[in-house]
């Protein structure tokens, strides 16, 4: 492989005593779609920001292509787009006007970043909006605004922080959609979440981060085969019961999980486990048989789940 | 519903020393931009307020005082030309006030708009010129609005009146950027608001020799002056509006205060903007 766009070795950020990143080494390559999934806290926004040659880091090295952030900062900066957590767009300026401004903080000609507005616009659906002031959008619309905004100077790489957080579900797919467009121009994705279907959809590779460590590294498909089983059953007892039967189920399956609300159980074939249970005469009150999901990846790397 | 099927690429648009050289302008246009969402209401006041002022206070109480202390008159003129340059320093200090604080803190608090502009090629510092650089073009159209209205009401004496309005400007600038500066620090602005409107601002106002001379208080609270942008630029328009006289050492004093006022402020300022950015 080439060399990686983003190299990090042993990146640590303190805020006084604590540690919001605690030593992680990662690479990206071009073109690829990188994603840091973890719950809130994690360091993952942290992290980010430091990727995107703002916040500095307390010890460790960090280059982005080929530069290092501490010392190069507009010059990297130069090549990133950035979407932050929270929209910060300006919200006294219409929609065609924050995403005139922006083109113009990147030092692009007038006569290019008119050309670039329009089809920005054309790209978020946000064209009947154009003279809208920002104030006046739906949460869904700010998103995408702030996304398009991020792709005025045409960046090498895409940062996205907890893109489709807050939003419907009608709009993380119109989202998803228009990633997966980028992705296809050749657009090296950044992506922080804590849904573990949007990482699956999005990222080509990832690393599961808690309390500021990389627990794993690999594509969503090896992090399931290595710490997850093919199949999960789902059983549900009631929030009293879930325990205590729980307890008796332990020596029918690979691994379990009691969670207050079920009982997760790791298997290869689950409808043959869910038999066997049904045969030994304990009877759930509902049981559901699925793939794993990068979800029991992180139950088992933490014991704890995503979102809690 | 795409984008252009040939995509250039940043590293062949973007031109990150352009940006290190025009920052704080590209800042200050879009700055602008957004002051002219509601620049009929910054014009109608900037207006209105001299002309309220200078009928109520220059020629209402004027009258009064004009009266009483006879043909001698107030620094040897009339109070409304007394009064003016006051009050014309003091609308460039307001102004530069309103567009330095607030913006300050919509983009670290309210919007974290500086966020996003440090997220482009933009440094902390260049968004902190950017900013300054704003809000000295709204000291001087509202000075120039207000000598114009000075004018109007006769109260412009010498030939060189027209020089206090830079000199008014200075001062807006040299005290905005300070307060940009104080600004940028702020993580709880409303405490802020209280005691700069009622312990600096009124104090400044109602102290800097604006009403009536400086020399005419009692001894120990002179020094509010002293340390008044106000009344160093003051000093300056009165002897450019009428000929009050000023001691070439005292002209010194004037500018050198205000100059190292401006210089500290704006350093301050970059420093804090870059800072809180690197967080």
């Amino acid at each position: 492989m080439s060399n990686p766009l983003i190299s990090a070795r042993g990146l640590t950020k303190k805020f006084g005593d604590f540690t919001a990143v605690n030593g992680i080494d990662f690479d990206v390559y071009k073109g690829e779609s990188f994603g840091f999934l973890g719950p809130n806290g994690a360091g993952k926004s942290t992290a980010m920001r430091i990727i995107g040659a703002t916040s500095q880091r307390t010890s460790g090295t960090i280059s982005i292509l080929g530069k290092d952030p501490e010392l190069h900062g507009p010059q990297i900066r130069a090549h990133l787009g950035v979407v932050p957590q929270q929209d910060n767009l300006d919200m006294q300026l219409s929609v065609a006007e924050n995403l005139y401004i922006y083109g113009r903080y990147f030092g692009l000609s007038r006569k290019f970043v008119k050309g670039k507005v329009n089809e920005l616009l054309a790209f978020a659906q946000l064209e009947e909006k154009r003279d809208a002031k920002v104030e006046t959008l739906s949460g869904g619309m700010k998103r995408r605004l702030t996304i398009a905004r991020a792709l005025v100077s045409e960046p090498e790489i895409l940062m996205l922080d907890e893109p489709t957080t807050g939003l419907d579900p009608q709009a993380r797919h119109i989202l998803w959609d228009r990633l997966f467009r980028l992705k296809e121009q050749g657009v090296t994705l950044l992506i922080t979440t804590h849904f573990m279907d949007e990482a699956e959809q999005l990222c080509d590779r990832l690393i599961v981060m808690d309390k500021g460590s990389i627990m794993a590294e690999g594509s969503p498909a090896s992090l399931i085969k290595n710490y997850a089983t093919k199949e999960v059953l789902e059983l549900r007892f009631g929030s009293d019961r879930n325990q205590e039967m729980g307890a008796k189920l332990r020596t029918m399956c690979e691994r379990i999980e009691e969670l207050p609300d079920r009982v997760l159980m790791y298997t290869e074939d689950g409808e043959a486990l869910l038999e066997k249970i049904y045969s030994a005469d304990l009877h759930p009150k509902t049981s559901l048989v699925r793939r794993s999901s990068l979800e029991d990846v992180f139950l088992r790397l933490t014991g704890r789940t995503l979102i809690e | 519903m795409s984008l252009t099927q040939i995509r250039q690429g940043s590293l062949v648009l973007v031109d990150a020393a352009r940006v290190q050289s025009r920052g704080a302008f590209y800042v200050a246009q879009s700055r602008i931009r957004q002051m002219m969402t509601w620049i009929w209401l910054i014009l109608g006041i900037a207006i209105a307020n001299p002309i309220l002022y200078l009928i109520s206070v220059g020629i209402g109480l004027g009258g009064l005082i004009d009266k009483s202390v006879g043909p001698a008159g107030v620094d040897g003129v009339k109070y409304l030309t007394f009064l003016a340059p006051a009050l014309l320093a003091q609308a460039a200090i307001q102004g530069t006030m309103d567009e330095t604080v607030f913006p300050t803190i919509e983009g670290f608090k309210w919007h974290k708009t500086f966020y996003s502009m440090n997220a482009t090629p933009l440094s902390g510092a260049q968004i902190s010129y950017g900013v300054f650089l704003t809000a000295l073009f709204r000291a001087f159209y509202t000075v120039v609005l207000y000598f114009g209205v000075m004018w109007a009401f006769g109260a412009l004496e010498s030939p060189r009146a027209w020089l206090a309005i830079p000199t008014a400007v200075f001062a807006g600038a040299s005290f905005g950027a300070l307060m940009q500066a104080l600004a940028a620090r702020l993580e709880d602005e409303n405490i802020f608001f209280v005691v700069l409107g009622r312990f600096v601002m009124m104090p400044l106002f109602m102290f800097s020799g604006t009403f009536f001379p400086l020399t005419s208080m009692p001894f120990f609270l002179q020094w509010i002056g002293w340390i008044s942008p106000l009344w160093h630029a003051t000093e300056l328009g009165r002897n450019l509006t009428y000929g009050h006289p000023i001691s070439p050492t005292m002209m010194w004093v004037h500018f050198v205060f205000l100059g190292v006022m401006l210089v500290v402020g704006l350093y301050f300022s970059a420093r804090i903007f870059t800072k809180r950015l690197a967080k």
